[in-house]
């Protein structure tokens, strides 16, 4: 991948770095990161910001570590994962089943419209009280904030994706002789795929919030509850160890959700334009010329796959 | 069921790359009696008797607004009339159905679906599945000239090559008439000429129905037995066009006749 280059100096010296090249950069920038924080904390810097009671970096590892080989860790792990994914599951099943109802249905609008628009705007954690009232057990409190907290978000982009299809689609399937079940797996659920994802993508992250949020209020085990009563008794480092582990967590779910999206909607047609700095034939041809040893001429991707290389 | 389709593979054996023959359909007759057409809130034709003969081609002429596509819907059963009848063999139309397809002229292919997913539809619709279903769209993708890209998503494929899939599709559910609108409307010249060749050659054998609507007087002249001219709100009269069909039959005196009338009755 970085093959040897000779220096070259001029219009192509500063071309932007490729694949190998990006994830160093992403590597160096979360290395820099942590390193500002262990010597900010370190060396208890006070201006105006007080990093003099910060934990520092390796005050984390440490407690990392413990928590790690510890049983408590992973049974707070799979709490948080089993209640996350419950909830968003069946946030993304409602929301999409609302989604295309509300869209699709005058009477469907009509009755579930006022009701959706004015329990929207409620923030999912002011639900506590009423899962308290509502649920025999905390457990089923927390899974229904989670829900709710993503639901809205599935809701709203199901529905602008449903009203936002192309007619000729729906009019082309109904003049096959396809009926309304026809239409809603043939037309409906599939062109609207890529906005349904857009709602999921956000769902995912504010369903974190709410859990953690719920967690810290109401539950027992959790990430967010561990985290809540690290902070109770003063374990700093306790508490960063739990937002390291939301942090990451968070960005596993919804990179996964990302990623089954784009697996979905790869039918999508795509720019053929590759953004700035990808490497043209000149920069592959240059090089080859110079270096006649046995130089492994890498083929330029294709716009195809340079398109798809993401670094999620 | 295994009986019956090793019947129908033995009546008609599939010869190689040769694609199997049609179903012989029979045509289906359309009649419009005083119909109003349009919306409610937009009505746009009056009056309209019209009567399409089962089996035979129909071209609709007439400036863009004048409501070609309003009738081509009405037939479809995409619009009900506003006044008079609209019948299918002496019975009034109620809704769409797959005996009457529709082609658009815009992209009307489901562009999360291979060529070949988007002929199989309507096969699906009709109850066929599995390995039939697949050999009788990739069938028809090879009677339009698609065979090697019915693997193809449609946005990877020409403008060009989206119509004849869509012919494709629409033919493949074996209907008893096929509405066209404008489908070689966003074509370049020459893809045009092909597809007005490819269209001859393909509906010949399938005994369909076609109302065939263009702005084009050349092709409306060329693909039809008989023009029906659109103009004012009204059906302005309905011409027959003297055979035989040949694009180089531009100097046959009849031909050129019907040419000056069509042109000067358009008011161009």
């Amino acid at each position: 991948m970085t093959q040897q280059q000779p220096q070259r100096k001029g219009r192509f010296a500063l071309r932007y770095p490729r694949r190998a090249g990006r994830f160093a950069l992403r590597l160096a920038s979360l290395a820099a990161a942590l390193g500002a924080w262990q010597l900010l904390a370190g060396l208890k810097v006070d201006l105006w910001l007080r990093f003099s009671q910060f934990p520092t970096v390796a005050d984390v590892a440490r407690a990392f570590a413990d928590r790690l080989s510890g049983p408590d860790y992973w049974t707070d792990l799979t709490d948080s994962l089993t209640r996350i994914l419950t909830g968003f599951l069946l946030a993304a099943v409602l929301g999409v089943a609302t989604g295309v109802l509300v869209a699709r249905s005058r009477l469907a609008e009509d009755l579930l419209g006022p009701v959706l628009e004015v329990i929207r705007p409620i923030p999912a954690i002011a639900l506590v009280p009423v899962a308290i009232l509502l649920f025999p057990s905390n457990e089923q409190g927390i899974v229904f904030i989670t829900c709710t907290a993503a639901f809205f978000p599935v809701l709203v982009s199901t529905r602008h994706a449903v009203r936002a299809l192309t007619p000729v689609w729906e009019e082309a399937v109904l003049t096959m002789g396809g009926g309304r079940w026809r239409i809603l797996g043939s037309v409906v659920l599939p062109g609207a795929l890529p906005g349904i994802f857009g709602g999921l993508s956000v769902g995912i992250g504010v369903s974190w919030i709410c859990v953690i949020s719920a967690e810290m209020i109401s539950g027992q085990y959790g990430v967010g509850y561990r985290t809540w009563q690290d902070y109770t008794v003063v374990n700093y480092a306790g508490v960063f160890v739990g937002m390291v582990t939301i942090g990451v967590l968070g960005w596993i779910t919804s990179t996964a959700v990302e990623l089954l999206g784009r697996r979905l909607t790869r039918w999508l047609p795509r720019t053929s334009y590759v953004p700035a700095g990808r490497p043209g034939p000149l920069r592959a041809a240059a090089p080859a010329a110079r270096t006649s040893a046995p130089t492994k001429t890498e083929t330029a991707p294709s716009t195809e796959e340079a398109r798809d290389e993401h670094l999620v | 069921m295994s009986t019956s389709s090793d019947t129908e593979v033995t009546s008609a054996p599939p010869t190689g790359t040769e694609a199997k023959a049609p179903t012989a359909v029979r045509g289906t007759r359309l009649t419009l009696r005083g119909a109003g057409l349009g919306r409610p809130d937009a009505p746009v034709l009056a009056d309209v008797d019209l009567d399409v003969a089962p089996g035979e081609i129909l071209t609709v002429v007439g400036p863009s607004g004048c409501g070609k596509s309003t009738l081509l819907r009405t037939l479809a059963g995409l619009l009900s009339p506003l006044a008079g009848e609209v019948g299918q063999d002496g019975r009034p139309l109620t809704g769409p159905a797959a005996d009457r397809a529709l082609i658009f002229q815009e992209d009307a292919l489901l562009p999360w679906r291979t060529l070949r997913a988007n002929v199989e539809l309507p096969l699906a619709i009709k109850g066929l599945r599995g390995a039939e279903r697949r050999r009788q769209a990739e069938s028809w993708l090879a009677r339009v000239g698609l065979a090697d890209h019915s693997r193809h998503l449609p946005h990877r494929v020409s403008g060009g090559q989206r119509q004849r899939a869509q012919l494709a599709r629409a033919l493949a559910g074996a209907p008893r008439a096929v509405l066209m609108d404008e489908p070689f409307g966003a074509l370049d010249a020459q893809t045009r000429a092909g597809m007005q060749d490819l269209l001859v050659e393909v509906l010949r054998g399938t005994g369909a129905t076609v109302v065939f609507v263009t702005h084009d007087v050349d092709e409306a002249l060329f693909l039809g037995d008989r023009v029906a001219l659109l103009g004012n709100g009204r059906l302005t009269a309905v011409r027959n066009v003297p055979r035989p069909h040949d694009r180089t039959a531009h100097d046959d005196p009849a031909r050129v006749a019907l040419r000056r009338d069509v042109l000067i009755s358009l008011g161009t």
